[in-house]
């Protein structure tokens, strides 16, 4: 199925070393531990930090070791010595996650070659039967304060691409896309005529996109609330305090009651992300001690336990 | 004053807000056939409007859900039966990290 010179294009990657397995490993062996690896690195199930990718590469090498045309052309190439080449999805964009059906499978450059002559034929169903060109998914990555703001952001994508012959090749495409204000982590913008363009006076597919919001060094994201700590000195819990709270879009002022008390939960309404309706932003305070590494300091403890005397922080531990 | 939009700047339509899919669209657009989103419905992983297969209708979020789905199946080679039981699993687990995130543990 395969020839030389396509053998030539091939991507050194070590599918065996991919699953952990021996060259001798049986096809039992081979399915396996494919499906011990996918149970642990799906992305839809995992949080290892590498999932994706670690996905992508076991997804590949079963693609290619579990079928046993491909596997014998694979260790037939493998016994040649080729140069490495990597391949992966351009910087700041995520298309990792795109193997339903394996229609929408990118792999390495040996990948795309072994499966060149049929994936031209699943990947394009519908440009095949001489109709529109088919759906596609990607992914997209933007910051909270772009759900906030909205705007336009310049996304880098590779896709698909099939030729007049039905070929398939990938090719990088830039988008600049219109970030709607109050868009929420998992949600999908759908952009007309941007999927596969098909072939002949056929109309375009759309593209799919989601979108996710990259964690925040800060805020914390749950559905269209947004939540955030906020340290305060006992002084300001206690006696109440005017404070500047920074929000994913801009500075607020904020009141802390008098007599509030660690892990209090301040709502500030409609300042979470600007969808409809808006969510809100909590406040979580957390009391912070200041250090009493100078005299001074340590005396101004000392002065409030003995104003506080009486005071039993363990009162409710005794019996 | 008149807003210039750039006509290069694409502009979508946000899929969970403005759009429903009938059957046929969202096999189409998950790439599957119709059969494999008619086994997810009667699993009740997804849940149409309409009283029968010809005038369903799936509400934008579908399209996460069918996706997750679907890829569950294909890539862990699950049935529609056990990729229902994960998918609620998956539902609990969501649930529990957003009381964390809510509680301050990230």
């Amino acid at each position: 199925m395969l020839d030389a010179a396509l053998l030539k294009l091939m991507d050194a990657k070590d599918y065996y070393a991919v699953l952990g397995l021996k060259r001798t490993a049986n096809a039992d062996d081979i399915k396996r531990t494919y499906r011990k690896l996918a149970r642990k690195y799906h992305p839809d199930v995992s949080k290892e930090a590498d999932a994706e990718e670690r996905f992508k590469s076991i997804a590949e090498a079963y693609e290619v070791l579990g079928d046993a045309d491909a596997r014998s052309a694979y260790d037939a190439a493998a016994r040649r010595p080729q140069g490495r080449q990597k391949s992966g999805p351009p910087p700041g964009w995520d298309d990792s996650h795109e193997f339903g059906g394996g229609k929408d499978f990118q792999g390495s450059a040996f990948f795309d070659e072994l499966f060149r002559r049929q994936a031209a034929g699943e990947r394009v169903p519908r440009a095949r039967q001489g109709l529109g060109g088919g759906d596609q998914h990607a992914k997209a990555r933007i910051d909270l304060e772009d759900s906030y703001r909205g705007g336009t952001r310049m996304l880098l994508l590779s896709v698909p691409q099939s030729d007049a012959q039905g070929l398939v090749t990938m090719r990088e495409r830039q988008l600049e896309v219109r970030i709607p204000k109050g868009i929420r982590d998992g949600q999908h913008l759908r952009l007309a005529g941007q999927g596969d363009p098909g072939l002949g006076s056929g109309a375009a597919g759309d593209l799919y996109l989601e979108i996710n919001i990259a964690p925040d060094p800060h805020f914390r994201v749950d559905g269209r609330d947004v939540y955030v700590d906020m340290p305060v000195a006992p002084w300001e819990a206690i006696l109440g305090a005017a404070i500047t709270v920074l929000t994913p879009d801009g500075s607020v002022q904020l009141t802390v009651p008098a007599g509030s008390t660690g892990g209090r939960k301040l709502r500030l309404k409609g300042r979470g992300i600007p969808c409809t309706p808006a969510g809100d932003l909590y406040v979580l305070l957390s009391i912070v001690l200041p250090p009493a590494n100078v005299e001074p300091a340590r005396e101004a403890y000392r002065q409030m336990r003995d104003a506080f005397a009486d005071f039993n922080p363990r009162r409710s531990l005794e019996a | 004053m008149m807003t210039t939009f750039d006509p290069s700047v694409m502009v979508g339509i946000l899929v969970e807000d403005e759009v429903q899919f009938t059957l046929v669209e969202l096999s189409r657009i998950c790439h599957v056939d119709i059969a494999q989103v008619v086994a997810l419905v009667d699993e009740g992983v997804l849940t149409p409007s309409g009283d029968n297969s010809g005038n369903w209708l799936f509400g934008g979020p579908t399209l996460r859900r069918a996706r997750r789905a679907l890829r569950l199946t294909c890539e862990l080679e699950l049935n529609p039966e056990s990729a229902a039981l994960v998918l609620d699993l998956l539902d609990e687990i969501e649930a529990l990290r957003s009381r964390l995130r809510r509680l301050g543990n990230h």
